[in-house]
């Protein structure tokens, strides 16, 4: 009997029909939905521009660009992989999907906030890209858009200030609304401690969304104050300070990477106890250790500027800070794999590229650490040591964690299952070609090769050889692994509704869920992460 | 912590009510890099932030604080009004919080072209022509004042829907939430100009 | 947190508040008058403090709200305060 609340979420029909039952839907799991399908295009639009960057390089001198091209593609690159992947990425589709479902709640607080929310991130996103396409050129300033040079470049910058600042002010409400939403919506029983772990993550996020996010707006908008009216604050001719520019940009980006990390964690969180089917090691840890590499988070971000000219104090200050935030993370490291140990291992895709993330988040953490010690930071800073060690902690990192929550949630989302095989393949191509295109640049980068570089000298050669071939076989994994997931969604076999013996609130409804999530609103007596065997309920 | 889950409008309101709050910290923040920026320069030129204020009027200003002083208490008795069911007042109080937030941008709007006369705006060559420390001044002041006064307007058209919602009785003693959050912003934008006010005005 | 709980100001204490406000500004104004050289920052800022907390907790009611809240506000200011304060750390050992 099946009333109108249990009908799949992908086929009700309210007051609005056909394509407007999905532009105006105020249902976070068609949002989540929304924000996955324009994640997917532009990740690939991306992609695809840093895949023609790996191809320029593969030979010293001119290969198939100028290098005022090559310029405005490392710029947009960053722009939209930074501002419309990365950051959002994790938090807008699983976040909104499974926040309310996770603490049994049938929607987030502000439902209509959360449309808008994805209005201003294609508006945003599509102002990004419009940017490339306007008369004066795309902007050649990098993402991180330091002055001098943003503020004298003639090329279109102020379209993709504008086009960061909307995706900012996005960012801002998505946060504002899960807050709300952990705040008041859990569901009865559901005390802070027994929540699962990735609403936590999500919770250490939304903090720092919407307390970070203000500032790069500010900054964004004194940038403009220059370009337009010469307002000075970070002109030395007027006595302003560039510094400062970096100063203001760094204490909204530093955190920023932790927004696109925490939930990231929170995500294999959630994966490692079900595939080990073992509760978490160490639930009040990872709480702390999620809250701890928030707050320790806002205070290191100048060791991005260790060369920039700071205070020898500062200096200090931001590498000592750097290296006590390290340790909540490797606290996770820890947990997660003490949650492996002595569980029954079932290695599906999610879990693969779960243990992956480990791996490769890993590499890129131990690497911050030599770029946050002060001495060594001199030799590696601005070289390609720099870009391999974020592709490692962001690609690696949050995008293997990508990689395995849509592997992990795929059958709940789309009530099918993908073929396990192509997905095992495609992650074969992954690891390897992820490994072979950033790797190399580690090595390049110590031995002197510069970042953001067009050209090169001869000896870093076969470096950026390898690099590129590594770059083609990663693509063409991405590839084959969307494929895999899209012949899936369309006519893959349909999917239980628990096909990972999963024992969080997802698992007990049908898949995929129906319009409201639950029948009735359960009522929550034990922790989480029960897999009923010796553990008495608390 | 306690849990609510039962979906009243009473929950909705504490709901909507912590929504407005976390609004807040952002623009906070928002105005807090400009207060960043403010404080590197006036530590570093302190002497001639002292002399570019001068410029300012301070009468101006103090008046432009009262009117926001005085504003903040007439949307608080709005709230209060509201609460105990008083429609008339609440309406009579709205109308006095908005016409003195548009003194207050009807004196923002003479100080500066007053001082766009005389050929102080960011990017004029007086400015051009004087010490490092006094043409930072005039930038901050701009940009605060300006950012501040945007606020203002938003502020004035947050509580003229709210008083048209008043009058339709769509906001009444039991449902106001739109009032209380109106009224949040509003003393924000009155918060912020307590702190814009003596680091611009006074620190002659 | 039922309603009925809730706090209603009364007109005659959001008057008192204020006239407080407005002897602070004065005091604020006047001390411009006086030559305290780098002290003027300071009471500046002491006045300004005093009045945002004033306004905050009785205008805006964060009095009577929730600790939760009151632990966010504050937590604000003070993480905004070792922003500024770790900026410093730079600048001033230039």
């Amino acid at each position: 009997m099946a009333s109108e609340t249990q009908v799949s979420y992908l086929e009700y029909q309210g007051r609005h029909k056909g394509i407007w039952s999905w532009l105006l839907s105020t249902d976070h799991k068609r949002i989540g939905l929304l924000y996955l399908y324009a994640v997917i295009v532009f990740f690939f639009i991306a992609a695809f521009l840093g895949l023609l960057m790996r191809i320029e390089l593969i030979a010293p001198g001119r290969t198939i660009m100028e290098p005022q091209t090559y310029n405005g593609l490392f710029t947009i690159h960053g722009i939209i992989m930074i501002f419309v992947i990365v950051i959002p990425g994790l938090a807008t589709i699983f976040g909104n999907f499974f926040l309310p479902i996770l603490i049994g709640a049938r929607d987030v607080a502000f439902p209509r906030l959360n449309l808008f929310s994805w209005y201003l991130y294609i508006l945003g996103a599509l102002l990004g890209v419009a940017s490339q396409f306007m008369k004066s050129g795309p902007p050649d300033t990098g993402w991180t858009f330091y002055v001098p040079y943003s503020v004298e470049s003639s090329t279109s910058v102020i379209w993709a200030l504008t086009a960061a600042f909307i995706l900012g002010f996005s960012s801002i409400l998505t946060g504002l609304n899960f807050i709300v939403t952990i705040h008041r919506m859990r569901a009865p029983g559901m005390k802070w401690m027994r929540m699962p772990l990735f609403p936590w993550a999500l919770y250490a996020t939304a903090w720092i969304q919407v307390l970070a996010t203000p500032i790069i707006g500010i900054t964004l908008m004194m940038v403009i104050a220059e370009r337009v009216l010469n307002i000075g604050f970070f002109d030395p001719a007027l006595g302003g300070d560039p510094v400062l520019f970096q100063h203001l940009f760094w204490i909204y980006s530093h955190p920023a990477v932790y927004i696109m990390i925490l939930p990231a964690m929170g995500v294999v969180t959630e994966i490692f106890p079900t595939f080990s089917q073992k509760p978490v090691f160490g639930y009040g840890a990872i709480v702390l250790s999620s809250l701890a590499i928030a707050f320790v988070g806002y205070f290191v971000w100048g060791h991005h500027m260790f060369t920039a000219g700071m205070s020898y104090s500062a200096r200090w200050f931001f590498s000592f800070l750097t290296f006590i935030v390290a340790i909540p993370s490797a606290i996770k490291v820890f947990n997660w794999i003490s949650t492996m140990y002595g569980g029954s291992i079932d290695l599906k895709p999610p879990l693969l590229y779960a243990i992956s993330f480990i791996f490769l988040f890993m590499i890129g953490g131990f690497t911050g650490l030599v770029l946050g010690s002060l001495a060594t930071n001199v030799q590696t800073h601005d070289t390609a040591f720099v870009v391999a060690h974020f592709h490692y902690i962001i690609f690696g990192g949050m995008g293997f964690a990508f990689f395995a929550a849509i592997h992990y949630w795929f059958p709940k989302m789309f009530g099918r299952m993908y073929n396990n095989k192509v997905a095992n393949i495609a992650w074969g191509f992954n690891f390897v070609g992820f490994n072979l295109l950033y790797f190399p640049l580690f090595i390049i980068g110590l031995q002197g090769m510069p970042r953001r570089a067009y050209d090169y000298l001869p000896q870093f050669h076969t470096g950026h050889f390898l690099s590129t071939i590594g770059a083609f076989i990663l693509f063409a994994g991405l590839i084959l692994m969307v494929y895999n997931l899209i012949v899936a969604a369309r006519r893959g076999v349909k999917a239980p509704a628990n096909p990972w013996h999963g024992v969080t609130l997802e698992w007990k409804i049908p898949s995929p869920p129906p319009h409201e999530n639950f029948e009735e609103i359960p009522e929550i007596t034990s922790k989480p992460y029960f897999f009923g065997k010796k553990e008495e309920t608390k | 912590m306690a849990v609510h889950q039962i979906h009243t409008e009473h929950t909705d309101s504490e709901t909507g009510k912590l929504g407005m709050w976390i609004f807040l910290f952002t623009e906070l923040f928002l105005f807090g890099g400009l207060f960043l920026v403010y404080s590197i320069f006036r530590a570093k030129y302190s002497a001639e932030f002292h002399v570019a204020a001068g410029e300012l009027n301070a009468f101006i200003g103090t008046l432009n604080t009262v009117f926001l002083l005085v504003s903040s208490m007439t949307v608080a008795m709005a709230l209060a009004a509201m609460q105990k069911g008083d429609r008339r007042l609440t309406l009579f109080l709205l109308m006095v919080t908005i016409i003195l937030a548009a003194l207050f941008i009807l004196n923002k709007y003479f100080e500066w072209s007053h001082k766009f006369e005389y050929g102080i705006y960011p990017g004029s060559p007086v400015l051009k022509n004087m010490p490092h420390g006094e043409l930072l001044f005039f930038g901050l002041y701009y940009m605060m004042t300006g950012l501040h006064a945007l606020h203002v307007l938003i502020g004035m058209v947050l509580l003229s829907i709210t008083t048209v919602r008043v009058r339709a009785r769509r906001i009444n003693s039991t449902r106001y939430l739109m009032l209380e959050n109106s009224a949040l912003y509003w003393h924000l934008v009155d918060l912020i100009w307590i702190f814009l006010f003596p680091l611009l005005y006074l620190i002659t | 947190m039922k309603q009925d709980e809730k706090h209603i100001s009364s007109y005659s204490s959001l008057a008192v508040v204020l006239t407080i406000l407005l002897v602070l500004t004065t005091i604020s104004v006047l001390a411009t008058g006086f030559h305290l050289g780098p002290f003027t920052v300071v009471l500046a800022l002491v006045i300004a403090s005093t009045k945002v907390f004033i306004v905050l907790t009785q205008f805006m009611h964060l009095k009577f709200e929730n600790l939760f809240l009151r632990l966010a506000v504050t937590g604000v200011f003070v993480l905004f305060a070792l922003v500024v304060i770790i900026t410093f750390v730079d600048y001033y050992f230039r």
